[in-house]
């Protein structure tokens, strides 16, 4: 079977009920500016990869597998994998 | 007793810390890089402090997966002390041998300044020389080290005598005003389930020299030094 190229992106988010003094940061910069209907920010990261697998379902598999291993911290972050075909 | 000085790329404090260990507390030091697979030949091994690779991603994160954490993981199982400091703790708490993980600092500043620690157990190799309740005064440098775990960690935490250091003021009362970075409980440091690795925020290491400000955190080394004549 030949692999073909997957494009996965990864959205790392601080879990429910972490303390995210950045999100805290930028909400309070938005009050400043007058949108004081702000009420909560959390402030997450998106990490866009590119990788080969025979499958979407393989490929998603090994990209959870990599959000276990490194680029999701299970004590304070969760995180969604959205996959797309040939990049 | 021979030392391991852990040095990661981006270490910044690992040559300090070699320097307290050889020239100040006098324990046989090597600098050791994160690439090596075998730490048989230590009795104790220290992850420095600094900003391993940049701390991108998470800090501690890469640094955490480098071949040198199986052996660090190795000699923790068999009872060696481990010692992890600012991004060396960062480090443990990412290679799961600590447990939780650091937030950015409340308020997000970078703290740089003295701090008071109230020392809450000397039941490890690296406090055992302390009295339990004594207050040492220590330098901090760190963006991450709002600690966080959650709340039935943080109560096995409490319960079993792991929560090593609390921030506290002159007085030794852990206050809110006393806490730089919003860690919960003021945790400063706290140690494993064995109690052999412990992982602090605080810099012993820039604190073992009365021309530096302080002496307190010799109380580390004198304490590793007195459980190899005990």
């Amino acid at each position: 079977m030949t692999n073909r190229s997957f494009r996965a992106r990864v959205t790392v988010r601080l879990g429910r009920g972490v303390n995210d003094p950045q999100g805290n940061t930028v909400r309070d910069g938005l009050h400043a500016l007058g949108h004081e209907d702000v009420r909560e920010v959390r402030v997450g990261k998106v990490i866009d990869l590119v990788l080969d697998a025979a499958a979407a379902d393989e490929a998603r598999a090994r990209v959870e597998a990599m959000c276990d291993e490194l680029l999701a911290n299970p004590v304070i972050e969760t995180f969604e994998i959205e996959l797309a075909g040939e990049p | 007793m021979r030392a391991a000085v852990v040095v990661f790329p981006g270490s910044n404090c690992d040559r300090d810390t070699h320097y307290v260990l050889s020239d100040v507390a006098g324990i046989e030091a090597d600098l050791v890089w994160h690439t090596e697979s075998d730490l048989a030949p230590y009795d104790v091994i220290v992850l420095p402090g600094g900003f391993s690779h940049g701390d991108y991603l998470r800090t501690g994160a890469v640094a955490a997966q480098a071949p040198v954490m199986a052996a660090v993981r190795e000699a923790a199982a068999r009872g060696v002390p481990v010692l992890g400091i600012c991004n060396g703790f960062q480090v443990l708490l990412e290679s799961g041998l600590l447990p939780g993980a650091m937030l950015r600092n409340a308020g997000l500043e970078f703290r740089c300044q003295w701090v008071h620690l109230r020392v809450e157990s000397t039941a490890t190799p690296f406090t055992a020389a302390a009295r339990e309740g004594r207050i040492l005064r220590l330098p901090i440098a760190h963006g991450e080290g709002n600690y966080h775990a959650p709340a039935e960690i943080l109560a096995r935490l409490e319960d079993d005598d792991r929560i090593v250091l609390r921030y506290c003021d002159a007085g030794g009362a852990a206050t809110a005003a006393a806490n730089p970075n919003g860690s919960l409980a003021n945790v400063a440091g706290i140690c494993d389930e064995r109690r052999n690795v412990v992982g602090l925020m605080p810099h012993p290491e820039r604190a073992s020299e009365a021309v530096l400000g302080s002496t307190d955190g010799r109380v580390l080394w004198e304490s590793l030094l007195a459980g190899v004549a005990a």
